[in-house]
């Protein structure tokens, strides 16, 4: 017998041009399967108390021994820890497991808080290439500017800026939502798969290059297209959804979503190989 | 990969030697191999600063050859007779290494024909001419060639420099960082990327006239954008020319007396990080550059793809 509510979700997610297949996270996981939650144990991981609270100053580590530092306080049920000086070290912050409100006073260089599946993190600078890559789940927010590769591979979870970033933001993303503020750079959206970029800015050239799946949105001008990336018509799904979003995101709350070009793939290069010649030169 | 870095005091002098130092130190994980610096130092204006080497530091994997270092000095001793020739007047001379050469001195002719001169005699190879350009390159990292050539202390306005990945030429002093803009006096180059197209333009541009002494695929927007400033174009204009002249990926800096520019290829595929304020501009491929001589909390942004900036000093 079909199961009606699973069937009503995949039609919905279907006309939003997204994919409806279970993720692998381990938020995910539990979220579609309850029952099982127990099964699933990731190493490393801390039951910890978000009231308790600590500081760690960084800057005479390198991000080995910031991380280990991390990581011992998890152990200790520290689940709220602030992070002095991270002074754009790379790779600060990175495979962290489970719930934690983690707290960067400063900017973070390359591979910042990168599969990451769960924490809450806030950092009140800028961050480097490849912030969050891999994030499973949780919540990121960076306060000013990011580099290159912003949320590359993200499978789940939030991850926003409030400034501006650079190119191929969203490379390869397979899930997730990610908020920019500002501008994005050029190539954003690249052979994306699945989920969500919201851009409330001006977008660079070559937006959605070959994505396979996945949605974007633009608030402002966009550089070009790239290839088999169309624009589609805006739905009141969209719009709810947009402003859910943006609301939960602490961020363009008051945008106006109207305006927005909602961005998806013409799926013309989906079984590249198997089209005509002729059908071949009108898909790239 | 290669970590490039540059910064400017707007309307004063600073320790820029020591301070490019620890920009391109905390880059060496970038490149390892060689480290180059090109400053633009306090100097009184009147006279040309030439440095010039007269044989390589040689390193694993370059095709370089030792020489013994008695060579050198019958090579110095040619370049001294070719300066008298020309009609250049020696005012200083400085040994800084046994291949290497700083002299001051004041000549008032073309300096592209007194550049082919002093590099026809073999084995000499002029690094930089200017009046305010100071232009050291060798192996090692930014602290070992800061001590060598003792940079510690150069005050000025400006500097750009690098630290070398040796991947598509050896590892040897011909190949490092930064290039100058020959024949053009204080004009400097450094470059993080690829060029694709190196060979076709080489071969243009030697067809044109103009020189190259290694076969580092970096030298070509040195000469490039100096054939540009040849024909009439001004820096940026050079520079915007070159997002569609070269092909491959690239940010590169370029420095001239009283102008720094940095361009990113049209697909933004190398790094560079910008720091601006009212009294001091850094950039570098990595934060962490900037951050090494401003460790308070700062607003640096990525430039995007295919920009071209040029601030006047």
């Amino acid at each position: 017998m079909a199961n009606l509510k699973t069937s009503e979700k995949k039609t919905k997610a279907q006309s939003m041009g997204l994919h409806t297949e279970v993720l692998t996270g381990k938020t995910q996981q539990k979220f579609f399967n309850p029952d099982e939650a127990e099964n699933f144990y990731y190493w490393g991981t801390y039951d910890v108390d978000f009231n308790k609270r600590t500081d760690l100053d960084v800057k005479d580590l390198d991000c080995k021994e910031a991380n280990r530092k991390i990581d011992d306080l998890m152990s200790q049920g520290y689940g709220t820890i602030v992070i002095k000086n991270p002074q754009g070290k790379h790779s600060l912050g990175v495979g962290i497991l489970n719930k934690l409100n983690l707290i960067f006073e400063g900017s973070l260089g390359y591979f910042g808080v990168g599969s990451i599946d769960g924490p809450t993190v806030r950092i009140n600078g800028r961050v480097g290439w490849s912030c969050a890559e891999n994030m499973m789940a949780g919540k990121v927010v960076i306060e000013k500017n990011a580099g290159s590769c912003f949320g590359a591979a993200i499978r789940g979870g939030d991850l926003i800026c409030k400034g501006s970033v650079g190119a191929r933001t969203g490379i390869d993303q397979k899930g997730g939502t990610i908020i920019i503020g500002g501008d994005a750079g050029a190539f954003t959206g690249f052979m994306m798969q699945r989920g969500r970029i919201v851009i409330l800015g001006d977008v660079g050239i070559n937006l959605g290059d070959s994505m396979y799946d996945g949605t974007i949105y633009v608030g402002g001008k966009i550089g070009s297209f790239g290839s088999d990336a169309v624009e589609s018509p805006m739905t009141k799904s969209d719009i709810d959804w947009l402003k859910r979003k943006l609301k939960v995101a602490e961020i363009g709350e008051n945008f106006d979503i109207s305006k927005m070009t909602k961005v998806v793939a013409g799926k013309k290069l989906w079984n590249y190989d198997a089209l005509e010649p002729t059908e071949k030169k009108g898909a790239i | 990969m290669c970590g490039i870095a540059g910064l400017i005091h707007r309307g004063k002098s600073s320790n820029v030697g020591s301070e490019l130092q620890l920009m391109l130190q905390a880059l060496k994980h970038r490149g390892p191999d060689s480290t180059g610096y090109a400053l633009y130092a306090e100097n009184d204006g009147k006279n040309f600063i030439m440095r010039f080497k007269v044989g390589e530091n040689v390193g694993e994997g370059s095709t370089s050859v030792n020489e013994d270092a008695s060579v050198y000095d019958e090579r110095k001793k040619l370049v001294d007779q070719m300066l008298k020739e020309l009609g250049a007047n020696i005012v200083k001379d400085e040994k800084l290494t046994p291949y290497s050469y700083r002299y001051e001195m004041q000549f008032d002719k073309d300096l592209m024909e007194f550049s082919k001169k002093i590099e026809s005699i073999n084995g000499v190879e002029i690094l930089s001419i200017g009046k305010s350009l100071e232009l050291i390159k060798d192996l090692g990292d930014a602290a070992a060639v800061s001590e060598r050539y003792g940079l510690g202390d150069v005050r000025g306005t400006h500097a750009i420099g690098h630290a070398r990945m040796a991947t598509e030429s050896g590892v040897d002093i011909k190949s490092a960082h930064p290039f100058w803009g020959y024949p053009f006096s204080d004009v400097s180059v450094v470059h993080n990327g690829q060029l694709t197209n190196y060979w076709n333009n080489r071969r243009v541009l030697e067809n044109k006239g103009m020189r190259f002494m290694s076969e580092c695929d970096s030298e070509l927007i040195a000469v490039y954008l100096a054939e540009k400033m040849r024909n009439g174009a001004t820096l940026e204009e050079g520079m915007k020319d070159s997002l569609t002249g070269l092909d491959g990926v690239f940010t590169y800096f370029v420095a001239t007396k009283d102008s720094l520019g940095m361009a990113k290829d049209t697909m933004a595929a190398k790094p560079l990080v910008l720091y601006e304020s009212d009294d001091l501009v850094a950039m570098g491929s990595e934060e962490i550059a900037i951050r090494s001589i401003l460790p308070q909390e700062i607003d640096t942004y990525d430039p995007f793809d295919g920009e071209v900036k040029v601030w006047q000093i």
